[in-house]
């Protein structure tokens, strides 16, 4: 299992690396837009808000104006939350990180397949195709969205937003891989086909977030998270590069 | 990947490497579904900032 470890150690690093990046810049950019969001939230009574939606959570949400993170989630059915502040901080930070690893698993594992990325540079082309697979082609159908704004079924979403990931990547794996023309057009129509699917849509628009916050939000997000895949990309092969030195496979490294 | 067919030991080893990375890709796509997309309400508190940033589905 030595290339296992090693697939795992140097998606540890990366995901580290990358992770502590992406939540800095979720604080700065991202976090405080969803804390803005969250005061229209609590005024609206929750607009298209699968959970507050219900009646008897409006009675909740005017109680706890000092803290935003429980009038998302009403305390009576919404189980456990952390505390305004810094608790919260310190989970978004968690999150981060071990999905960053989750992510960097995903990127190590699948460019093995493809002969593994030799240095930064590469790492920032794959980091490109993570970002277009990832965040890119989910994020056409289901832009980001802040809290209090009206959304389909979780569910479906969820599901959509997986197909859409995998089509995506399936669809770049065959245009970079392959070098043949029927194989490409194929792999075009498999990353259009989510889009003329469609992603699952809420049967009104209306909300009570301002279009500008929104828009503002879906660049933070967009942007925040190119820069993500770039960091994690790179050192990736970074490390990579330090732990196989000369050697072209990871299973003939260092373990 | 070269030599697979000229002895069993690299064809061995070569699925086993195809089962080592598919087992961390699978690992991967666990951790990240898990905070991600788990409809436990405690993991959906505890990471709601970080899904809206990711643009995950979300509520």
């Amino acid at each position: 299992m030595n290339l296992f470890r090693n697939v795992v150690f140097i998606a540890a690093i990366a995901g580290l690396v990358a992770g502590v990046v992406l939540a800095c810049m979720q604080a700065y950019a991202t976090v405080p837009l969803i804390l803005k969001a969250e005061v229209y939230e609590q005024a609206g009574g929750g607009h298209g808000h699968d959970h507050a939606a219900v009646p008897a959570a409006t009675g909740t949400t005017a109680m706890s104006t000092a803290a935003p993170a429980e009038a998302t989630a009403p305390a009576e059915d919404e189980g456990w939350a952390p505390a305004d502040g810094f608790e919260r901080f310190a989970f978004s930070v968690l999150a981060n990180i071990v999905t960053g690893i989750g992510f960097a698993l995903i990127l190590v594992a699948v460019s093995e397949f493809a002969g593994g990325i030799g240095n930064w540079r590469q790492g920032v082309f794959w980091g490109l195709a993570g970002f277009a697979v990832f965040t890119l082609a989910p994020g056409l159908g289901l832009p980001p969205e802040l809290p209090a704004m009206p959304a389909a079924d979780l569910t479906e979403r969820q599901i959509w937003w997986w197909a859409t990931v995998a089509a995506t990547a399936i669809g770049l794996g065959m245009i970079a891989f392959r070098k043949s023309l029927p194989l490409a057009i194929l792999a075009v129509a498999l990353i259009v086909a989510p889009h003329i699917v469609g992603a699952p849509q809420p049967g009104s628009y209306e909300t009570a977030i301002p279009e500008g916050l929104h828009h503002q939000f879906v660049v933070a997000v967009t942007v925040t998270n190119l820069v993500f895949w770039l960091v994690l990309g790179a050192v990736v092969g970074v490390v990579r590069g330090r732990l196989t030195g000369t050697a072209t496979n990871l299973r003939d490294s260092f373990a | 990947m070269t030599a697979a067919s000229i002895s069993l030991g690299t064809s061995v080893s070569s699925q086993s490497r195809f089962m080592q990375l598919a087992l961390a890709a699978f690992l991967g796509i666990f951790v990240m579904g898990f905070v991600g997309f788990s409809h436990i309400d405690a993991v959906h508190n505890a990471a709601h900032d970080y899904r809206h940033s990711m643009a995950f589905p979300c509520h």
